[in-house]
């Protein structure tokens, strides 16, 4: 049962994110294809949240638009697109009980629930955690379990928001090589970090924000090599621009 | 009758059995799990939404039902009272010193205390799981199920809390219910009825049996936060 609908590509224009009459994210525009890892980077505070709550839907835009191949990234009725938050959202249940919630949201049938979870917490190493409280995990498991149940939605683009600025070395590298995994199967992945070295280990893509502003779209290795604009160039050297 | 000899009457009056003595024990608690449970069927799905809801004068109501938690027992029962009399609008009904009158009282003033503490649980757990319920797609009223259920511990506690207040009061079920021996007649107004007349062993059996049903109401209140605990981690 592969993919036939594509909800790809996202086409975003002119988007504006604007509060208090400040434009916080001002006039990004970029289209995104199917595959790759597309890291959106920049100092905090540069939009990259509000970008990719924006895309996910969870924020409505002051103008511009969010366009998917397929109707708001739904295709026969299912959200194809999820989303994993800088500090993981876990309810207060077991780790099962987490995901079984999720495939529920999402209308599945019980068998095909208890299928899904069971493959998931198989594959992201959780099958002996799955009856633990998912608040008394560390932060490694809460993160691995949040993309876990993001995972067993089967989106085509996961949107995932600084998933490793609160975890360890380890825990992170964990996280990276699930995402590579994913990255190989054709899932498309969107992230944002303000994690330099992380970018250059992960990235396809880099969309580089700098106060709301979309300062370079570029393919990893050029950008790493030598950006084009001054302040992405002082970004990489290490002088965060504000 | 000295205290000691008052005493120990109570207590035999406890473990004898009396079937005058447990009819009181009865209703009351009768009265007062209906009532805590007609509130927390309209209270918790009504904290929710008030939760989660966005209208003019909200505020206003949020603080209206805060300040009914405090509503004394006597004005609950004196407005169920003018609900009830016979000149009132329910009167027809003829409910007024029954037990059901009594239930409606103590409704009453259950309600505002599930209601705000559903209110107050709910709109912090939301704020917490906001993103990830919109994510999954329940936004709106569909994400109260998984609201109320991951508060279910704290909430067990606000519906406890409800139930001592309403087992504790004298004014209100004294005033719809009117006190009548082998009907009406709950602990409380039996305690405060049997003291005045110096039926002293029937007062403090049934004041025994008061403070052991708070004793355990909160040590399951205890259990419920300590069970709680664990899942909030
Ligand atoms: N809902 C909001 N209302 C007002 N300002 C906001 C809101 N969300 C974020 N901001 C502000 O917008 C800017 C960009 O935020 P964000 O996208 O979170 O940055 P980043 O993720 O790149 O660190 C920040 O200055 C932040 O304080
Ligand atoms: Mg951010």
């Amino acid at each position: 049962m592969r993919d036939t609908l594509s909800v790809l590509p996202l086409t975003v224009t002119d988007l504006v994110f604007a509060a208090g009459g400040r434009p916080l994210v001002d006039g990004i525009g970029f289209t995104l294809p199917k595959g790759g890892l597309t890291v959106l980077i920049g100092p905090n505070g540069s939009g990259k949240s509000l970008t990719l709550r924006l895309c996910h839907g969870l924020l409505t835009p002051t103008s511009g638009v969010v366009s998917w191949a397929a109707a708001d990234g739904v295709v026969g009725g299912v959200k194809r697109h999820a989303m994993v938050f800088q500090k993981p959202v876990m309810l207060r249940r077991s780790a099962r009980a987490n995901m079984l919630h999720a495939l529920a949201a999402f209308g599945l049938s019980r068998s095909e629930r208890a299928t899904r979870c069971a493959e998931a917490l198989e594959r992201f190493g959780l099958a002996g955690l799955a009856e633990r409280p998912a608040r008394l995990m560390s932060g490694g498991e809460q993160q691995r379990l949040a993309i876990a149940r993001a995972w067993a939605l089967r989106p085509q683009v996961l949107f995932l928001d600084e998933p490793t600025s609160q975890l360890d070395p380890g825990a992170t590298r964990q996280i990276e090589e699930m995402l590579m995994a994913l990255r190989g199967e054709g899932m498309t992945l969107v992230m944002a970090t303000h994690d330099m070295g992380q970018a250059r280990r992960l990235a396809d893509r880099v969309l580089f924000l700098n106060r709301g502003r979309l300062g370079e779209d570029a393919a990893a290795a050029p950008f790493f090599a030598g950006p084009a604009s001054p302040e992405a160039r002082a970004f990489i050297a290490g002088d965060l621009v504000w | 009758m000295d205290i000691s000899q008052s005493f120990a009457a109570a207590i035999g009056l406890i473990l004898g059995g009396d079937p005058a003595f447990l009819a009181i024990v009865g209703l009351s608690l009768t009265v007062t799990l209906s009532a805590v449970a007609i509130a927390a069927l309209i209270g918790l799905p009504l904290g929710a939404l008030l939760a989660l809801a966005r209208f003019p004068g909200r505020g206003a109501v949020i603080v209206l039902v805060n300040a009914l938690m405090g509503l004394p027992p006597v004005v609950a029962g004196l407005l169920v009272f003018l609900l009830l009399s016979r000149s009132g609008p329910l009167g027809p009904l003829g409910l007024l010193f029954t037990p059901t009158a009594m239930v409606a009282a103590q409704t009453l003033l259950v309600l505002p205390i599930v209601i705000a503490i559903t209110r107050q649980l709910t709109e912090d757990l939301h704020g917490e799981y906001r993103e990830h319920l919109a994510s999954i797609g329940l936004t709106g009223i569909s994400a109260i199920p998984t609201l109320l259920w991951d508060g279910r511990f704290a909430l067990a506690t606000a519906i406890l809390a409800g139930f001592g207040r309403a087992s504790a009061e004298v004014g209100a079920v004294l005033i719809v219910g009117g006190n009548i021996a082998g009907y009406t007649r709950t602990m409380t107004t039996a305690i405060a009825l049997e003291t005045s007349k110096g039926d002293l062993p029937l007062a403090l059996g049934l004041g025994i049996v008061l403070i052991l049903l708070t004793l355990a109401i909160n040590a399951v209140t205890y259990g419920a936060s300590r069970v709680g605990a664990r899942f909030a981690g």
